[in-house]
């Protein structure tokens, strides 16, 4: 199955994308998306503490399992508004 | 309301958008770029945002916020790219019969907007270094369950 993937903010810069699709296996999870790329930035594993993932513009876990042409996430910590 | 714009916040827009016959407050935030964080003079702002998360995420701060006070008049609307210093970078409005529950869910707003919607700062210095500004303690408090 195709899904699409996005990276914002740090993410964004350290993959130097803002989005790709990506081609998964049909049992695939959030998992599946963050092993492959730490395959290619293995320091990203460092942030995944921190980081959340979406899928459809909803939080999710590792174990979220993944569907044809879901749109998914990675959400660096937020700092909206202003430290006020 | 709830808006990821790139257009300046003059706070009218969201005024309007929680006017009703039954308030008797209306509380207005504005959050605007300062000029400096911890002493070190900062240039510019840069923010991104994750558009239509964002704005589902500020609706169910709404839903929040109806269960918790009862008020349903609640707008938000946050700028991305470059904010210059002094403009205004999100607005908040909460409309309600009184304005104790206002102020109360109009700063409950912003703690939840700081956790739950995805839109990141970035920090340009006057010597030019840049940096994604990292959340406050309470982010990693109250960050959403993982498994």
């Amino acid at each position: 199955m195709k899904v699409t993937v996005k990276y914002f903010a740090v993410c964004h810069e350290m993959l130097n994308r803002s989005e790709e699709e990506m081609e998964l296996p049909e049992d695939a999870t959030v998992r599946t998306i963050l092993k492959r790329l730490e395959e290619e930035w293995p320091e990203i594993a460092e942030f995944y503490e921190v980081m959340q993932m979406s899928v459809n513009w909803e939080y999710a876990t590792e174990d979220t399992e993944l569907s044809e042409g879901d749109e998914v996430a990675l959400i660096p910590p937020v700092t909206g508004g202003t430290d006020v | 309301m709830f808006k990821i714009t790139s257009d300046v916040i003059t706070g009218e827009e969201v005024r309007e958008a929680v006017e009703a016959p039954d308030a008797g407050a209306v509380v207005l935030f504005f959050g605007t770029v300062r000029n400096n964080t911890d002493g070190r003079a900062v240039s510019f702002l840069e923010y991104e945002a994750y558009p239509p998360m964002a704005e589902k995420k500020m609706a169910e701060i709404s839903e929040e916020i109806a269960k918790k006070w009862g008020i349903d008049r609640v707008a938000m609307i946050h700028r991305v790219g470059k904010l210059e210093i002094g403009e205004v970078s999100v607005a908040v409005a909460v409309a309600s019969p009184h304005r104790k529950d206002g102020f109360e869910a109009c700063q409950y707003a912003m703690n939840r907007l700081k956790q739950i919607v995805p839109i990141w700062k970035r920090e340009v210095w006057a010597d030019g270094e840049t940096e994604w500004v990292k959340p406050d303690a309470v982010f990693f408090e109250e960050l959403p369950e993982k498994k």
